[in-house]
């Protein structure tokens, strides 16, 4: 039996120490917005927190994970920067399928956390490890510079033109 | 933390009133009961309609998919006493935003205040909502006007049900924002304190339903509706197919056969077995060909854990025999693809006499294009869970066809189709993939082995990657005569593409109409001798429909054809791209050799070149065509009519002095006739723009000994945020005119991207690329 740390309350895992903590969350705990996408830290749907540091629960085992404090998307709303970035995902429409998008803002907040105001540059280096099949990448660098206080993306309506971009 | 789910999470109120899963019959015996007589517009059952005819005019659109549409007030809305609107989403949720969309429509015509409205989505049951296929770019297109009828019927009966409160006539009384208005004295009713006596009323004759004018829209066109599971998505609460939690549920895996074609000789179990977890291993049938929606067979690994599931199939040790398949080698299937492109076959279309035209003409161009085959990588792979008790299966899953999943489920588990329930997830991305419900029988299977116990079956990405219904490989050669001032006279297209129709019909050797349809016979140019072939070709594995199907090498061919000719012409390739269209005209697309036209009517959805046009001048406009750019740097453009949509597409690119390939802007023009919710039409047309980019820098599956080469993100790369175009405008030609009828939204973003990312390049660099995907092309050694 391991006890985990996650979104601030002690959680009760029965589960082989080398096992993942992706499948902790999800199969044992059922925290399933931690989302499965390749299982080889590709893709980034997995992606928490450890300790403030955005980490791929795909290959992370549960024993490397004790001690810790872990954030999930469950719970990032309870951090500041968090329910910003949860708010402007839902202001911009970023989502569209929506599968990737909870490792998304984890990512998006760990970096907000550490630099709040990112460069298009800062902004690619960290995003860069999470795949969205949709293709909502625009939106999400549009999303994190409005959290960050920068210009947002206009929408012309009188053409019905708009543009998206950071 | 959420709790096992033991019931499926319908959440209709036990005091809603109008409907919600009472059944047809139980309504009509409340009507008997209450003497009301059934009105004229009450049987809207157009599948009924369908099979009671003999003999009836051609149908389209919606009227010629299986089971029609409905538009039964009492099938898609429920009313509750505090005035919650409950709509029904038949529709499945894959990021198009559908189950935003559609009930923004039903709420539109109900003047339904949208923060009292839940959306709660249909298990599969085509008898009673109508189609359910969520492809072809069709939900709204299909669903548009039945769902404004379902509006404006609920909304007639909730004015009759107050005008009869206050012993007025029904004309005197107006429904707005969820209440009804007595016009004289001002007095009012909520939706709430109607939907009882409203609920007894007959629903109102189809024709005499009133309609809101455009101008009387709420939420329709106005873009302004956010996405009705935003908050769920981005708190982590959505339930995607890969999310079901049930009590006591198992998981499971299976190891499939390598080759498609393969079966299991032999396999031993037992160190699988030892992996703590692991609870049994079965074996699945292979099923014979043709491979239609059937699973593959292989070995399942069932465990207490998805991770011990994998560590378990690891463990197996299996002997595959490959059969006919196993010598599938895409390097030489690409050489066999060109040999059948450089000669004669079938002809699919011909004007004129375009061998003696290109014999005659002053210039001849050709050129030849390859586009490889594609697995859809939806983030979410494939993923169901089933349960069997006493004869009834009961199956959660993210599907694209949830009666054909209820369908194929009862004849494998040989079961009354009613014994099969479906409830339909949010999926994470189809993009065709989940159309096909080879991974549910898989889930049903494995829940019959364990006696019936629930379990969830998840595919891992390699399994994705490995077992999808691939899109086609396709080799396109293009011959073309100009004269002496560069105007093309001559035309053949040598289109050679295993065939979807292979899947279900293993012989199959040329592709059917609806791949021929999509941009190759259909090409509306000017040029008197004009012929496409369609040689043969074998499939050996499974093809089938991904995101806009058989236009993406189409349009890749075509389009960067055209900017070939348009160079050897010494043309400004945008000119000489308006020529080749010719003017303002509507073409019976029958004329065009094109009998499928998207499965819509040919005098409804004629290809209006006038329209085409139109796009391709917007977005050269937008775009600023023929801007001077640095060295490096260069435009290119390209347009495709493809889901009854007309889209153009410029694309920026900049190529550095390593051949490193950036793409600073796309502007994408798109005419999809009214815009029901503009802003999820923009957001599938950037997300359609970064698809296009995808597949043509990155995207390739290939074979080798009848295999699937790559197995994960490292060797089947997406594009990610550091190389997707940094800004995308997307042009909405308007129409306020909402008699027009709709285009597909979904996919024909998609196809114009690659030839136009490929003429810029050639713009910015004087390179040609004609074998996708361009990945390293541009490097300097």
């Amino acid at each position: 039996m391991t006890t985990l740390n996650i979104n601030g309350k002690p959680h009760k895992v029965d589960l082989p120490a080398d096992t993942p903590l992706l499948w902790a969350l999800r199969d044992q705990l059922g925290l399933t917005g931690t989302k499965f996408g390749c299982g080889m830290a590709l893709c980034g749907a997995c992606t928490v927190h450890l300790d403030g540091k955005p980490t791929f629960a795909c290959v992370v085992q549960i024993s490397a994970a004790v001690d810790k404090k872990i954030v999930t998307i469950e719970g990032i709303g309870q951090d500041a920067t968090g329910q910003k970035v949860q708010e402007a995902w839902v202001t911009l429409g970023v989502p569209q399928c929506g599968y990737c998008q909870p490792g998304q803002i984890m990512a998006a907040t760990a970096l907000l956390k550490q630099n709040p105001k990112p460069s298009d540059a800062d902004i690619d280096k960290a995003m860069s490890g999470n795949i969205c099949r949709c293709g909502t990448y625009c939106r999400i660098r549009a999303a994190i510079k409005q959290v960050a206080g920068q210009r947002r993306p206009s929408y012309e309506k009188a053409t019905g033109s708009s543009r998206i971009e950071g | 933390m959420k709790k096992p789910l033991d019931r499926p999470e319908l959440r209709a109120d036990d005091d809603s009133l109008f409907i919600a899963n009472i059944s047809r019959r139980a309504f009509l015996k409340d009507l008997a009961l209450t003497g009301f007589v059934l009105a004229a517009g009450f049987s809207s059952l157009a599948w009924a309609e369908e099979t009671a005819a003999p003999a009836q005019p051609e149908k389209y659109g919606a009227d010629a998919m299986p089971h029609g549409w409905i538009d039964d007030p009492l099938v898609f809305v429920a009313i509750a006493n505090d005035g919650t609107v409950t709509i029904i989403c038949h529709r499945s949720e894959m990021g198009q935003g559908i189950r935003t969309s559609l009930p923004m429509v039903v709420a539109d015509e109900l003047e339904a205040d949208w923060q009292k409205v839940r959306v709660e989505q249909a298990p599969g049951d085509e008898v009673r909502y109508g189609n359910q296929d969520t492809d072809g770019s069709r939900s709204m297109r299909h669903f548009f006007m039945p769902m404004r009828r379902v509006g404006a019927a609920a909304r007639a009966m909730l004015e009759m049900a107050a005008a009869a409160q206050w012993r007025v006539p029904v004309q005197e009384v107006r429904a707005e924002l969820h209440h009804v208005v007595h016009n004289a004295t001002g007095r009012t009713l909520g939706y709430g304190q109607l939907a009882k006596a409203a609920a007894k009323l007959p629903v109102p004759a189809r024709e005499a339903l009133r309609l809101k004018k455009p101008a009387e829209f709420r939420y329709i066109s106005k873009g302004q509706t956010g996405i009705y599971d935003g908050q769920d998505i981005v708190t982590g609460q959505a339930q995607y197919g890969f999310d079901t939690h049930l009590k006591d549920m198992l998981y499971a895996v299976v190891a499939r056969p390598p080759v498609f074609g393969g079966k299991v000789i032999s396999y031993n179990a037992k160190d699988a077995l030892k992996v703590p977890g692991v609870v049994k291993v079965v074996e699945l049938p292979s099923s014979p060909p043709p491979a239609d929606f059937n699973p593959l067979g292989g070995i399942a690994v069932i465990a207490r854990n998805t991770w011990a599931a994998i560590q378990g199939r690891k463990a197996l040790k299996i002997d595959w025999s490959k059969g006919p398949h196993g010598s599938y080698d895409s390097v030489a299937y690409k050489a066999e693809l060109e040999a059948a492109a450089r000669k004669p076959g079938k002809v699919v279309r011909n004007n004129g006499d375009a061998d003696a035209a290109l014999k005659d003409a002053d210039k001849r161009v050709e050129a030849e294009y390859y586009a490889p085959h594609l697995a859809h990588a939806t983030m979410e792979p494939p993923a169901a869970t089933a349960r069997i008790i006493k004869g009834n299966c009961e199956i959660w899953a993210c599907t694209q066809s949830p009666q054909a999943c209820r369908e194929r489920v009862a004849k494998w588990l040989k079961l009354p189709v009613d014994n099969v329930t479906v409830h339909v997830t949010l999926l994470g991305g189809g993009f065709g993939r989940k159309s096909i419900p080879d991974y549910v029988i898989e889930a049903a299977l494995i829940s019959k082995a364990m006696n019936g116990k629930p379990v969830k079956l998840v595919w891992t990405r390699e399994d994705d990657l490995h077992h999808a219904y691939f899109h086609t490989v396709s080799v396109e050669r293009l011959e073309a005569g100009l004269d002496d001032e560069g105007k093309p006279v001559a035309w053949l297209h040598r289109t050679v593409a295993p065939s979807i129709s292979s899947t279900f019909a293993p012989d199959t050797k040329h592709q059917m109409p609806a791949e021929l349809g999509m941009g190759v016979i259909n090409v509306p140019f000017v040029i008197a001798n004009l012929r496409v072939e369609n040689p043969e070709a074998e499939a050996h594995t499974r093809i089938g429909w991904f995101r806009s199907v058989s236009n993406i090498p189409h349009a890749f061919a075509i389009q960067s054809f055209v900017a070939e000719l348009a160079a050897a012409a010494e043309r400004d390739h945008k000119d000489f791209l308006l020529d080749l269209i010719g003017p303002a005209r509507r073409i019976d697309p029958r004329t065009l050799g094109d009998i499928w036209n998207q499965g819509e009517s040919p005098e409804t959805y004629p290809v209006d070149t006038g329209r085409l046009r139109r796009v391709i001048e917007t977005v050269a406009r937008e775009a600023n065509w023929g801007r001077t750019l640095p060295k490096g740097s260069g435009l290119g453009l390209a347009t495709h009519y493809s889901f009854v949509t007309y889209v153009a597409v410029v694309a920026e690119v900049a190529v550095n002095e390593d051949g490193e390939l950036s793409i600073p802007r796309i502007d994408v023009a798109v005419d999809c006739g009214p815009q029901v919710n503009p802003e999820r039409i923009r957001s599938q047309i950037e997300g359609a723009c970064i698809m296009g980019v995808s597949l043509a820098t990155l995207g390739e599956i290939s074979f080798k000994d009848g295999a699937v080469m790559q197995d994960n993100f490292h060797d089947y790369q997406l594009t990610r945020m550091d190389s997707a175009p940094h800004e995308i405008r997307v042009h909405l030609l308007p129409s306020t005119e909402f008699d027009t009828p709709l285009g597909g939204v979904g996919e024909p973003g998609v196809p114009p991207i690659a030839p136009a990312l490929c003429n810029a390049i050639f713009a910015a660099t004087g390179q040609r690329i004609r074998q996708l995907p361009i990945r390293d092309q541009l490097r300097k050694s």
